[in-house]
């Protein structure tokens, strides 16, 4: 995990490109001008608010993170389906249930993203990470946590906890490298 | 006038996703599952639609349009973000789940 950027004038450069490509967007044109409105925003607005913000793990793997960005979008797509088709059925067969994952990952950063993945995949919502900050003792640092999800028709609790660790959460581990 | 077929196809399985997701909240016996609903079945949907609001928009205007893809990098962050704070709302307010559901014992008070 790396929390600081190699140039200091670019203190988090994949929210640089972010802002750079959302202006454009905005925009909706490559015209010179806006192209030269938006390098100067990527690079300015991220100078003036870094000290406000809590440092952030830089994603290290950026070739992993777009690969990493099309998997969850194929699996967002399978997941709409398959919860469609659990709507539509019949109510009774389906078996809610709380699941409690261990999570392998450190900093707060790739456990948010983590569990949105979670939420936007196949049939579980994400619910709290355990333990919860607020009940531990001051300024100690959980040395184990769980992320508390629900799944809508849970068919092999071990088979879900290894698909969630495998396909979505080694990935970030790698990403991150935490 | 292909563009019109695209736009009309696309329209209808959006509109089919958030009509499922609609649905789902009403049918789902506690309040859990009726969110299982909403933060999946409604993000296809809502894809759907802007996929036809730009191929609409990239067939009459000059240009192609790309707006729309901002809409969607944004709902793809808050849909999961909102699902989150219910979810926890509803812990801390100690809703019950349905019967039968597993795992129950896997939550902690607050």
């Amino acid at each position: 995990m790396r929390l600081e950027s190699r140039y200091r004038w670019l203190p988090t450069p994949f929210r640089s490109l972010l802002l750079f490509v959302v202006w454009l967007l905005l925009n909706n044109s490559v015209s010179a001008g806006h192209i030269v409105l938006a390098t100067i925003f990527a690079i300015l607005i991220p100078i003036a608010t870094f000290p406000f913000r809590d440092p952030q793990p830089l994603i290290l793997k950026p070739g992993l993170a777009i690969k990493q960005l099309f998997i969850v979008l194929y699996d967002i797509v399978t997941a709409n389906l398959q919860v469609a088709l659990l709507i539509l059925g019949p109510v009774k067969k389906l078996r809610p249930a709380f699941v409690k994952v261990p999570l392998d990952l450190s900093h707060e950063m790739p456990i948010t993203i983590l569990a949105s993945t979670v939420s936007l995949t196949p049939g579980t919502v994400s619910a709290e990470v355990y333990p919860i900050p607020e009940s531990l003792p001051e300024g100690e640092e959980p040395t184990e946590r769980f992320l508390l999800i629900h799944v809508l028709d849970l068919a092999d609790e071990e088979a879900l906890i290894n698909t969630i660790k495998t396909r979505y959460e080694a990935p970030l581990k790698e990403i991150f490298q935490c | 006038m292909y563009s019109e077929w695209i736009v009309s196809i696309l329209l209808l399985i959006g509109g089919a996703f958030i009509l499922i997701g609609s649905i789902g909240l009403i049918k789902m016996p506690d309040f859990f599952m009726r969110l299982h609903g909403p933060t999946k079945a409604t993000t296809l949907g809502m894809a759907g639609v802007l996929i036809a609001a730009m191929v609409f928009f990239s067939s009459t205007q000059s240009g192609i349009s790309v707006k729309e893809l901002l809409i969607t990098i944004f709902l793809l962050i808050t849909a999961p973000i909102s699902g989150y704070m219910l979810i926890k709302s509803a812990i801390h307010h100690k809703l019950k789940a349905k019967k039968g559901t597993k795992g129950l014992d896997n939550v902690e008070d607050d």
